[in-house]
């Protein structure tokens, strides 16, 4: 059992800094906040899936070794690490950027009809709309 | 992959994140939030990640940062959690 907490450790990270970015997202009234939790929570998933793809012992990046030149060597796939990982949460990190963009202009508009960030005071001035309408 | 780099660089991680939620005016928490990014960026490169690592380093740390300064700078910096 203790072997599996210690051997298995950066998992533990993992699900704690998922857990931290989830608690934001819920607990907080800041908007900026809840966006800041957000991309703690994306970033802990990427991390996970990367670590997916490392191997213990002697393994290379995935640079093929001699690639310029050697074309006659052999290659075999299990000195490398797995690079497919990689590549998907590459796309993912680009992804995120384009999230918190536009995130970021909805937060600014919300700000300038609302004069305010925390979301409690959001939803009494909407109240407070709604009533004066009916 | 070497354990004792790994495990520092996830504790220095989780301060970060802790750091970032907790305080309370927004432009040190974004600019707290770029040094998460930055030690994701070092925990990537010493996963054999390296592709990773500099797509991060060009572009969450810097234009994550720059739009969130961007934002606050037109909105506000006080926050009330």
């Amino acid at each position: 059992m203790l072997d599996f907490i210690i051997g298995k450790f950066n998992f533990w990270f993992y699900v704690i800094l998922m857990a931290v970015g989830l608690f934001a997202m819920l607990a907080k009234r800041n908007l900026v906040k809840k966006l800041i939790g957000m991309n703690i929570f994306q970033t802990a998933i990427i991390l996970f899936y990367v670590s997916i793809g490392v191997k213990k012992g002697n393994v290379h990046v995935p640079i093929i070794v001699g690639g310029h030149g050697h074309e006659g060597e052999l290659i075999q796939a299990a000195d490398y690490l797995n690079p497919l990982p990689h590549v998907l949460m590459l796309t993912a990190i680009v992804v995120s950027i384009a999230t918190t963009g536009v995130a970021l202009a909805i937060i600014i508009m919300i700000y300038r009809r609302y004069n305010t960030l925390n979301e409690d005071e959001i939803i009494e001035i909407r109240q407070k709309q709604l009533e004066a309408e009916v | 992959m070497i354990w004792q780099l790994d495990f520092l660089f996830l504790i220095l991680v989780l301060i970060c994140a802790l750091a970032a939620i907790n305080i309370k005016d927004l432009l040190s928490a974004v600019i707290i939030l770029g040094a998460f990014s930055f030690f994701m960026c070092l925990l990537w490169a010493e996963m054999g990640a390296v592709d990773v690592a500099f797509t991060e380093a060009a572009v969450a740390t810097s234009v994550c940062t720059i739009l969130f300064v961007g934002a606050i700078i037109k909105t506000t910096r006080r926050s009330k959690d």
